[in-house]
C-alpha cells in the first residue's frame, strides 16, 4: 500500500472548515496517547489540560488576557502569510513595541494624563512598525530572505532590552533586580467589568478590545476590499498579482508594517497590564505561538480570533496540569507543536484527495 | 517479424474520458509514421502508453511480435524505445553531458559520454557542445539535446512529439534530413503532428486520430493537405479569413525604438524594437519561442517600466513609464501567454477574476476601496454568454476550466471592455480548434471595429489566417512589419534565423516579385 | 600570548564546527529542492538526546549516535509532510522548528544542571603534542575532522558521481528528473533525512562538546545561522567551511572582547553573529549574479506528480 495524492478539480470548501477540526481531535488522541504513556489516565488528564481553564470565572480572565495578544499578532501574521510575507518576527515587534511605549514612564514617570496612555500605545505600534520595517526594507532594496532576517531581529532587539533593563532605564531603587520603575495610572490599561458578579466577575483590559477590533478590521479587508483581493492574489499567484498591477513592494511594506505594528501593539499592552513594567520575559513566545495561530485560523483573521482561544487554553491547561497532575508546564508547548504538524497535514486535503495504492509498478511518470 | 510495433483494441479511461477507444495501429521498422490529428485526440496519451509513462485501461501492446507491458520509461527504454517530449526533460543548470548522463544506464563516466555525444551528434548532423550549459542553448539545440539522448541509446524505435513546433523552417528541414538517415538505418519513428505538409512531405504512412478513435490510416503519397485536414477535424476547417488587407487608419499603438535590458540569465534583451499599429489592423509577430517574446509582453503591457515614455506611445499618450492599469485605463488590454497563474489566478472564481485585470478601468467593479461582487458576476456572467465559456457550475474556480475555454474568458474579459488598442501573447497555444476559431474570429472582429490589435504567436497558420501585417522577433530584435500577402513561411524562416540583412535586399525582392 | 591565541583558535573551531555541520546538512537538502526550515528544532532535539544518551550510558559517543537518530527521525517528520502531504514547506519547517524546541524543553527538564559527559579531544602522542600547530591539527575531538570530511564527501558526491548529479537534476527541475523516472520523492526523503542526521549531529555537538550541559534553547538561533550560511555558501560545499568558521570567529571574538572587559556593552558583542547573519544576507542578496548562478531551481516548490 503507498499513500498518494490526487489534485481536486477545485478546492473543497468542506475541507477547509473540518480541516482545523481534524487537526485539533487529531492533537488530542496523541496527547490522550502520551498521557498514557506517562501512566496517567488520559481522560481525566485531558480534562485537566483542556476543560479545566473553562470552569472559573478566574480561568477566563485568564484565558482573555492571553488570547488577546495572541489574536492581535496571530489576525496581523495571517494576513501576511496570505500575501506570501513571511513574517516570522513577531515575537522581536512585540519586544520594540515594549520598549518604545515603555519610554514613556522611563523617562517621564510623572507625566499622568489620559495623554500617557494615548502616547505610550501609540509609541508601542510605532516601535512594532519601525522593527518590522527593518525586514521589509532589507527585502524590497537588497532581496533578503525576511524569514531569516527577521529572526535575526527577535535576538538583537532581546539584547536590547535586556542591556536597557540592567544599564540605563534600570530602576535605581530596584535592588539591582533588571526592571524599570514600576508603571502606575495613566501608564496602565484600565479595565472593564463586562460580566457582572452575580453570575462571577470577569473583567478585561483594552487589549482585548484592540485585538477584537483588530480582527473585524481586518476581516472585513480581507473579505471585502481591493486591498484584501490584492494581498490575497499576491499569495497565491504572485505573476497574476504584476499583471493586476499591484506592486510586490508595497505589499512587503503593508504586510510587515501592519503586522509589526500590530505585535507592538500587543507588546506595550502586555508591559501596561500583565507585567507592568519593562522587564526580560515580557512575552511566553506569544509572537511565535501567534504563527501557529494564523495557521490553525486558516490564514483568515475571525479565524484567528478562535485559534488564539485554542492555544490560550493549551498555555492555562500546560500551568493547571503542572498542578494537579505533575507535568510539566512544557508540555503545552509540544501539544502546540503538534497542532501545527496536523493542521498543515490536514491543510493538504483542502486541494488533494488522499488515496491508498496498492503495491503496483509506478505507473506515472511523464506530465500529462 | 513484420511490424515492430502493435497496438491492439488499446483503450484508456481517465475518469469519465476515454482519451483513446480502441486503437489498432501497426508500426513497421524503418517506417516514419505519423499520428495526426488536432489537439486532444489522443496522440499524446497513445504515444505515452507507448513509452511506459501511461498504462492503458485495456487492450495490448506487442513488440516485435511479442505481447508486452511497458510498466515504466525505464522499461521502454530497455526495448529499445526512446521518445522526444514536446516539453523537454532537461535541466537548466546541468551541462549537456549531464543532461544525457541523467538518461543513461550504466556505469557513470562523464569522459567516455562526452566523446561519444560528440561522436553522435557529429555523425546524424545534430551538433552538440558536451560541456555547454543547458540554459545557454536555444530551443533548437535542446531539442538537439533529446535526441542524441535517445539515440545513444540505439533505439528501434523513436517518437517524436511535435518537434518542429518550436523550430524555424530551416531547422525543421535539417531535423527531417536526420530522421530520414534514422528511418534508412532502419529505426522506425512515430511523428506526432497536426501540420500536414510536413507529414506528407517526411511520413511513410499516416495514422489519423480523433476523439480518441482511429479513423484512417492512409499513405500521404495519395492524399491531399485538404483531405488530411478533413480526416482530422471531420468536416471542413472553418477559416477565419484568407487574405489580409491594406489597412489606412491612424497609429493606435507605437513602440519607437524599445529597448529593455535582460532581466537574468535566461531573458533576452530588446533591442531597438520599433512597430507601428493602426486602427483597424491585426498585426502579427512570429517568432520562435524564447526570443523575446514574453519580454516585449512585459514591456508593452507595463509589467516592467521603460527607460524612457516615449518608447511606448498609446493613442498619441507617451506611456512608457506607466504601468499596466494606467495603460489600461488609456483603453488598452492585455493578455498574457500563461493563463493560469498569470492571466488568471488558479484558486479564484471566474467572477473573482474579472476583478483582476478590471478593478481599475472598470467602476462598477470597486467602489471606494470596496469590491463589488455583483457588479463582478455581472460582467463574468456577460463574457460567459458572448464567448462561449463553458463550464460545469454557475461560477466555477479558473483552474477546473479546460485550457480553450479559460482562454475563451481570459480573451473575453478583455474584449468585453472594447479596448482600442489590444496585445495578444499566443492567443491559441494548446487551445483546440473550437475555441480556437472562436477566440481568432472575435479578435479579428475587434479590429474591424477600429481597434488596434498586437498578436504575438508562434503559430504560422493563425498568423496568417488574421495578420494584416507581420513581422518577425528574433534574440530580441524584431523586423520590418511586411503586409502578410507579402511573405512566405519561407520568409518568414529565413526572418525568426535572424538574418535582418534580408531587411534590404532580399525580402523587398520578394515583395517585388510577390506584386509582379 | 601563544597560550592565549591558541585557546581562542581551539574554541573558534568548536564553535564553528555546529555551524558547519548544520549548514553542509542544510546545503545537501536545498541542494534537492526542498527549504527545511526546521534546522533549529532538529539541533535542539538533537542537543537534548545527545545529551541524554550520554548522560545514562556515560558515552559520548553513544550521544553522539542518538543526537544523528533524533535528528533524523524529526527530519522524517517533516519529509511526510512536505513530500508525501505536499504540505507548505516554510509553515511546516517553521513547525519543526517549534515542535523541535519544545519536545527538546520537555525532554531536557530532568538534564538540567547536571554535569555533562564531555566529548574529549584526541591526543596523538607526538604529533599532539608539536606545539602550537599540534593541538590545532591532531588534538581535536573526533567531530571535528568528521564535519570536515563530511563537507569533502557531499562536495565530492554532488559533483564526481552519478548520486550527486541526480540530486542536483531533482532540484533544478523535478519535472523533468520525474519523467526521466527518477523517483524524485524518493531522492528528496534521503536528502532530508541527510539533512536532518547532520543538524542532529550538529546539536549533539553543542551539548557534547561545546558547552558540555543542557540549557533550555541552547541552539540559541544556530540553525537559522546555519541556513543564512547556505545561502552565503551560495550552494558550493566548501564554502560552508569558509563561513561557518567566519561566524566561528565573530562568536568567539564576542566573548573574548567581553573577557577583556572594553567598554561595550556585552549584549552588543552577543548580538553580533545576529547583525553580521543580516549583513552577510545582504551583501550576498544584493548580488542577484551570484544569487541566480547556483539556486536550485526548484527550491521550496512543491512536487506532486500528475497521475
Amino acid at each position: 500500500m503507498r499513500l498518494v495524492l490526487e489534485k481536486r478539480a477545485e478546492a473543497s470548501g468542506r475541507m477547509a472548515i473540518l480541516s482545523p477540526v481534524i487537526a485539533i481531535v487529531l492533537t488530542l488522541v496523541t496527547g490522550g496517547i502520551i498521557f498514557a504513556l506517562r501512566g496517567l489516565n488520559p481522560f481525566s488528564a485531558l480534562y485537566v489540560f483542556f476543560v479545566e481553564p473553562l470552569t472559573t470565572s478566574w480561568s477566563i480572565e485568564q484565558l482573555i488576557v492571553k488570547a488577546s495578544p495572541l489574536a492581535m499578532i496571530g489576525a496581523g501574521l495571517a494576513v501576511s502569510y496570505m500575501a506570501n510575507v513571511w513574517n516570522i518576527g513577531a515575537e522581536g515587534q512585540l519586544t520594540a513595541g515594549a520598549i518604545l511605549g515603555s519610554a514613556i514612564p522611563v523617562f517621564f514617570p510623572e507625566f499622568q494624563s489620559p495623554l500617557t496612555l494615548v502616547l505610550m500605545l501609540s509609541l508601542g505600534v510605532i516601535g512594532g512598525m519601525a522593527w518590522a520595517a527593518i525586514p521589509a526594507f532589507l527585502k524590497n532594496r537588497f532581496g533578503t530572505n525576511e524569514i531569516l532576517t527577521s529572526l535575526m531581529l527577535v535576538y538583537v532587539i532581546q539584547f536590547v532590552l535586556d542591556w536597557l533593563v540592567r544599564g540605563p532605564w534600570r530602576d535605581p531603587k530596584g535592588y539591582n533586580f533588571p526592571k524599570t520603575i514600576a508603571f502606575s495610572d495613566w501608564q496602565v490599561l484600565p479595565q472593564f467589568q463586562i460580566i457582572p458578579d452575580s453570575i462571577g466577575p470577569v473583567s478585561i483590559n483594552l487589549g482585548a478590545i484592540f485585538a477584537v477590533i483588530a480582527v473585524v478590521a481586518l476581516a472585513f479587508m480581507m473579505g471585502r476590499t481591493l486591498k484584501g483581493y490584492e494581498l490575497r492574489v499576491q499569495g497565491i499567484a504572485p505573476r497574476a498579482g504584476r499583471f493586476a498591477g499591484f506592486s510586490r513592494e508595497r505589499t512587503v511594506w503593508f504586510c510587515f508594517l501592519l503586522s509589526g505594528g500590530l505585535a507592538g501593539l500587543a507588546g506595550i499592552c502586555e508591559v501596561m497590564s500583565t507585567v507592568g513594567q519593562l522587564q526580560p520575559g515580557i512575552s511566553p513566545g506569544y509572537g511565535f505561538t501567534a504563527i501557529i495561530v494564523a495557521f490553525l485560523g486558516r490564514l483568515n483573521p475571525i479565524g484567528a480570533l478562535v485559534a488564539a482561544f485554542a492555544l490560550a487554553i493549551s498555555y492555562l491547561g500546560g500551568e493547571s496540569a503542572q498542578v494537579a497532575l505533575g507535568i510539566s508546564d512544557k508540555t503545552a508547548r509540544v501539544f502546540q507543536g503538534i497542532l501545527l504538524f496536523y493542521i498543515l497535514a490536514c491543510d493538504s486535503l483542502i486541494l488533494y484527495r488522499l488515496k491508498f495504492l496498492r503495491a503496483t509498478p509506478k505507473l506515472a511518470e511523464a506530465k500529462a | 517479424m513484420e511490424y515492430l510495433l502493435e497496438a491492439l483494441h488499446v483503450t484508456k479511461v481517465f475518469g469519465t474520458l476515454k482519451a483513446n477507444d480502441d486503437v489498432t495501429l501497426k508500426v513497421k521498422p524503418g517506417e516514419i509514421h505519423a499520428f495526426l490529428g488536432e489537439n486532444g485526440a489522443g496522440k499524446s496519451t497513445l504515444v505515452k502508453m507507448i513509452y511506459g509513462a501511461l498504462q492503458p485501461s485495456s487492450g495490448e501492446f506487442r513488440w516485435m511480435g511479442n505481447a508486452v507491458t511497458i510498466p515504466s520509461p525505464a522499461a521502454a527504454r530497455k526495448l529499445g524505445i526512446g521518445m522526444v517530449f514536446q516539453h523537454f526533460s532537461l535541466f537548466d543548470a546541468l551541462t549537456v553531458a549531464e543532461n544525457i548522463a541523467l538518461a543513461m544506464p550504466g556505469a557513470f563516466d562523464m569522459k567516455k559520454l562526452s566523446v561519444r555525444i560528440t561522436r553522435v551528434s557529429r555523425d546524424y548532423g545534430l551538433p552538440l557542445e558536451p560541456t555547454a550549459v543547458v540554459a545557454d542553448l536555444s530551443v533548437g539545440e535542446r531539442q538537439r539535446i533529446e535526441i542524441v539522448r535517445c539515440l545513444l541509446q540505439e533505439p528501434k524505435l523513436l517518437i517524436m512529439d511535435e518537434p518542429t513546433a518550436v523550430l524555424t523552417p530551416q531547422e525543421a528541414d535539417q531535423l527531417f534530413v536526420t530522421l530520414a538517415r534514422l528511418a534508412g538505418e532502419g529505426c522506425a519513428v512515430i511523428y506526432i503532428s497536426h501540420r500536414l505538409e510536413e507529414v506528407k512531405r517526411l511520413c511513410h504512412n499516416v495514422t489519423i486520430l480523433r476523439h480518441g478513435k482511429v479513423v484512417a490510416n492512409v499513405d500521404p503519397e495519395t492524399e491531399t493537405a485538404a483531405s488530411l485536414a478533413k480526416l482530422m477535424v471531420g468536416g471542413d476547417i472553418h477559416v477565419v479569413r484568407a487574405a489580409s488587407r491594406d489597412v489606412q487608419g491612424i497609429t493606435r499603438l507605437k513602440l519607437d525604438h524599445l529597448r529593455l535590458p535582460a532581466d537574468g540569465p535566461f531573458s533576452v534583451e530588446l533591442r531597438n524594437v520599433s512597430l507601428d499599429v493602426k486602427a483597424g489592423e491585426v498585426v502579427a509577430i512570429a517568432g520562435v519561442a524564447g526570443n523575446g517574446q514574453s519580454e516585449l509582453f512585459d514591456a508593452v503591457s507595463g509589467e516592467r517600466s521603460l527607460a524612457s515614455a516615449s518608447m511606448l506611445v498609446i493613442d498619441g499618450r507617451p506611456m512608457g513609464h506607466d504601468g499596466v492599469n494606467t495603460r489600461r485605463n488609456a483603453g488598452a488590454a492585455f493578455v498574457p501567454e500563461e493563463r493560469l497563474g498569470h492571466g488568471a489566478v488558479p484558486g479564484f472564481t471566474l467572477s473573482q477574476n474579472v476583478v483582476l485585470t478590471r478593478h481599475s478601468s472598470d467602476e462598477a467593479l470597486v467602489k471606494s476601496g470596496m469590491v463589488s461582487s455583483g457588479g463582478a458576476s455581472g460582467v463574468s456572467q456577460r463574457v460567459i454568454k458572448d464567448y462561449d465559456v463553458r463550464k460545469g457550475k454557475p461560477d466555477p474556480e479558473a483552474r477546473s476550466l479546460s485550457g480553450g475555454n479559460l482562454q475563451k474568458f481570459v480573451v473575453g474579459r478583455e474584449l468585453d471592455r472594447r479596448p482600442g488598442v489590444l496585445v495578444v501573447n499566443q492567443p491559441t497555444w494548446g487551445v483546440d480548434a473550437g475555441a480556437s476559431a472562436t477566440i481568432r474570429q472575435a479578435i479579428v472582429d475587434l479590429a474591424r471595429q477600429g481597434s488596434a490589435v498586437l498578436v504575438i504567436s508562434q503559430d504560422l497558420d493563425e498568423i496568417f489566417e488574421i495578420a494584416d501585417r507581420i513581422a518577425v522577433i528574433s534574440r530580441g530584435e524584431l523586423s520590418e512589419a511586411y503586409p502578410a500577402s507579402e511573405l512566405t513561411s519561407e520568409k518568414i524562416g529565413l526572418l525568426m534565423a535572424g538574418a535582418h540583412e534580408l531587411r534590404g535586399t532580399e525580402a523587398k525582392e520578394t515583395a517585388h516579385a510577390a506584386r509582379a | 600570548m601563544n597560550d592565549q591565541v591558541l585557546s581562542v583558535i581551539l574554541t573558534i573551531i568548536t564553535a564553528s564546527t555546529p555551524l558547519l555541520l548544520a549548514a553542509i546538512g542544510e546545503l545537501v537538502v536545498e541542494r534537492s529542492g526542498v527549504l527545511n526550515l526546521g534546522v533549529e528544532g532538529m539541533m535542539a532535539v538533537g542537543a537534548v538526546s545527545g545529551f541524554g544518551a550520554a548522560l545514562m550510558t556515560g558515552n559520548p559517543y553513544v550521544g553522539v549516535l542518538a543526537a544523528i537518530a533524533a535528528g533524523a527521525v524529526l527530519s522524517l517528520l517533516f519529509g511526510f509532510l512536505t513530500l508525501t502531504m505536499v504540505s507548505n514547506e516554510v509553515a511546516t519547517g517553521l513547525a519543526l522548528t517549534l515542535l523541535g524546541l519544545g519536545i527538546s524543553g520537555l525532554m531536557g527538564e530532568s538534564f538540567v544542571g547536571q554535569p555533562g559527559v564531555h566529548l574529549e579531544r584526541l591526543h596523538i602522542p607526538g604529533l599532539s603534542d608539536i606545539p602550537f600547530l599540534g593541538p590545532i591539527l591532531f588534538g581535536q575531538d573526533l567531530l571535528v575532522y568528521l564535519s570536515l570530511l563530511i563537507v569533502a564527501g557531499v562536495s565530492y558526491t554532488l559533483f564526481r558521481t552519478k548520486a550527486g548529479l541526480i540530486i542536483r537534476a531533482v532540484g533544478d527541475s523535478h519535472q523533468s528528473a520525474h519523467a526521466l523516472g527518477y523517483s524524485v520523492v524518493g531522492v528528496r526523503y534521503l536528502c532530508v533525512m541527510f539533512g536532518g542526521a547532520c543538524s542532529g549531529l550538529a546539536g549533539g555537538y553543542l551539548s557534547l562538546a561545546y558547552t558540555p550541559q543542557w540549557v533550555e534553547n541552547m541552539t540559541a538561533g544556530r540553525g537559522w545561522i546555519a541556513l543564512a550560511l547556505v545561502v552565503f555558501s551560495s550552494w558550493l560545499p566548501w564554502r560552508i567551511v569558509v563561513g561557518a568558521y567566519l561566524f566561528g570567529t565573530i562568536t568567539v571574538m564576542g566573548f573574548s572582547l567581553q573577557a577583556y572587559g572594553i567598554g561595550i556593552p556585552s549584549q552588543l558583542l552577543s548580538s553580533l553573529p545576529y547583525l553580521v547573519t543580516i549583513l552577510v544576507l545582504v551583501v550576498i542578496s544584493g548580488n542577484r549574479a551570484l544569487m541566480r548562478a547556483n539556486t536550485p531551481a526548484c527550491l521550496g516548490q512543491p512536487f506532486v506528480p500528475d497521475r
